[in-house]
């Protein structure tokens, strides 16, 4: 591993655990003004982290172990997840041990550990959002990783910088399949990070949440991690999306230190128009009811294998 | 495949967007976004049809785009929206399947006529060869729509719909048919829709409603 390999990948760590809270405030800024609202600082969510973490711990009676354990085990996957997505270099020593469909194995782990914790404590709102959450993830996997199947069967690879490496040095050519998988992604970047069509993120309404449900029993520290960690897999997700969809920009193979110097105001303002892009589905779509959910990710899917389809016709 | 032209890679990416536009119809509930998704459908229909000709410089395929663009973009979808209004049946809740496994069968089907426009593929010598599986999914995916639904007004637009896949197949495969069978089957549509529209009109005098479940007979179950 050379000294520019190990940098660009403590930085992409880096750059993920400090630019997530920074993404999130930057979304929740574009909807408040697109709907009118003052809007709060995009340092909003780190005041909040700082206030949670100087709060006092307080652990329901009863809690089993794992209750306590999950906020590090969430947050450590997200972390883990950073490390092998390609957002600012593509030269990730990390990312050779694991492929893209680790990665969406990571995030189930996180998933199963965020559900049982939920469950742990056996009050009947975290319960509720365990299920739902598990509902939404397993109609959304099928269509992530059709996603991915498609784009490694473009690149004939299955790793993440190999992926963006191939987007990056073939010609351009319209290919209907990538425009396909792209709104499908998009679609699953929606659902599993609890956002507007699935799960509204501002709204505490008991019977409509889902995220927002199982974290309910959380305080302090523990509360501090899991909003983090929400944070953290918003920004993986862009990042993926953009490794997948839109890699101009982050340094390959053999470009020194300027270039990777070079990446990071790119990967800014492809975070700034993603943000702008989220805000504005958030804004034009309603919730939907929680049984229209399998509908939507069903269309996800569908979006998907479409995207294959096309590819293996008409080879583009 | 870098090497094939731009003008192919649009075609490709119109063929594309038909697929998409079946499945759109295969899982809309209203009738009024069906009929605009029908003349959707026609308008890149119309859109591939130029392009192909200017690419040919075929001067048949610029007839049947302006055949195209007057019939399905307009005149169609316009006496649809008019009956839609008469009848007024805005809605069309009751699919027999799910629509999420509507889609699921849908996606199948695509593979299917895949399968059965390889041969056809390999036998052309077009360019847009690739394009037919394509449209035998189109047709196929219109039958499915007539299929799954149970009131009439929306198996009128599925029957629209498998017209323009048959065109979409023919295009591809031969860059048009002849202009007489062309202009025949143009006139044959018009006149099939105002038939349709004569029988919609008539099922409704009778029963009062849409549905077609009551035109199979009740009385003879034992």
């Amino acid at each position: 591993m050379s000294p520019l390999e190990g940098c660009s990948q403590i930085l992409a760590v880096v750059a993920a655990l400090v630019a997530a809270p920074l993404f999130l405030g930057w979304v929740n800024q574009c909807r408040a003004w697109l709907q009118n609202r003052s809007a709060p600082s995009v340092l909003q969510i780190y005041r909040g982290l700082r206030k949670l973490f100087h709060k006092d711990l307080l652990v329901a009676q009863g809690a089993s172990p794992l209750f306590g354990a999950a906020p590090y085990v969430v947050f450590g996957t997200m972390a883990v997840a950073a490390a092998i997505i390609p957002s600012m270099s593509t030269r990730l020593p990390f990312a050779a041990t694991a492929d893209a469909i680790a990665l969406v194995g990571l995030f189930a782990t996180s998933r199963v550990f965020l559900s049982l914790a939920a469950m742990d404590l056996g009050t009947p709102f975290g319960t509720m959002g365990a299920r739902r959450d598990m509902m939404v993830g397993f109609l959304a996997e099928p269509a992530l990783l059709m996603v991915i199947f498609v784009a490694s069967l473009l690149s004939a690879t299955t790793a993440l910088p190999q992926i963006s490496e191939r987007l990056m040095t073939q010609s351009l050519t319209l290919s209907p399949s990538l425009a396909f998988t792209a709104v499908a992604f998009t679609m699953v970047l929606l659902a599993e990070n609890a956002r507007l069509p699935i799960d509204n993120p501002a709204s505490h309404l008991e019977l409509t949440m889902i995220h927002e449900a199982m974290l309910l029993e959380y305080s302090g520290r523990h509360l501090a991690l899991m909003e983090w960690a929400a944070a953290l897999k918003l920004f993986n997700y862009a990042c993926v999306g953009f490794a997948l969809f839109l890699p101009w920009g982050a340094a390959t193979g053999t470009a020194g230190p300027l270039a990777l110097l070079a990446a990071i105001p790119v990967l800014v303002v492809k975070l700034m128009l993603a943000g702008v892009a989220l805000a504005a589905i958030e804004t034009v779509s309603a919730k939907l009811r929680v049984f229209r959910a399998p509908e939507f990710l069903a269309t996800a899917f569908l979006f998907a294998v479409l995207g294959l389809l096309v590819h293996v016709l008409l080879g583009g | 495949m870098n090497a094939t032209p731009f003008v192919l890679q649009l075609l490709n990416a119109l063929a594309a967007l038909l697929l998409l536009l079946s499945f759109a119809m295969l899982a809309q509930r209203r009738v009024v976004t069906l009929v605009n998704l029908l003349a959707l459908q026609g308008g890149i229909l119309c859109a591939a049809t130029l392009l192909l000709a200017w690419r040919t410089g075929e001067a048949n395929l610029y007839v049947s785009a302006a055949l195209t663009f007057s019939l399905k973009v307009c005149l169609l979808p316009w006496l649809l929206h008019r009956m839609i209004r008469r009848f007024g049946v805005y809605w069309d809740t009751d699919t027999l399947l799910n629509i999420p496994g509507t889609m699921l069968i849908g996606l199948v089907v695509v593979v299917f006529s895949f399968g059965l426009a390889q041969p056809i593929t390999a036998l052309a010598s077009t360019a847009t060869r690739s394009a037919v599986g394509i449209a035998v999914a189109v047709i196929l995916l219109a039958f499915l729509t007539m299929i799954t639904r149970r009131k009439a007004m929306s198996q009128v637009v599925g029957f629209l719909s498998m017209e323009n896949g048959l065109f979409f197949g023919a295009m591809s495969a031969t860059y048009g048919m002849p202009m007489i069978v062309e202009m025949g089957v143009a006139l044959d549509v018009l006149v099939a829709m105002l038939v349709l529209g004569v029988f919609l009109f008539k099922i409704r005098e009778q029963f009062d409603s849409l549905d077609l479940d009551h035109l199979s007979p009740t009385d003879e179950e034992p």
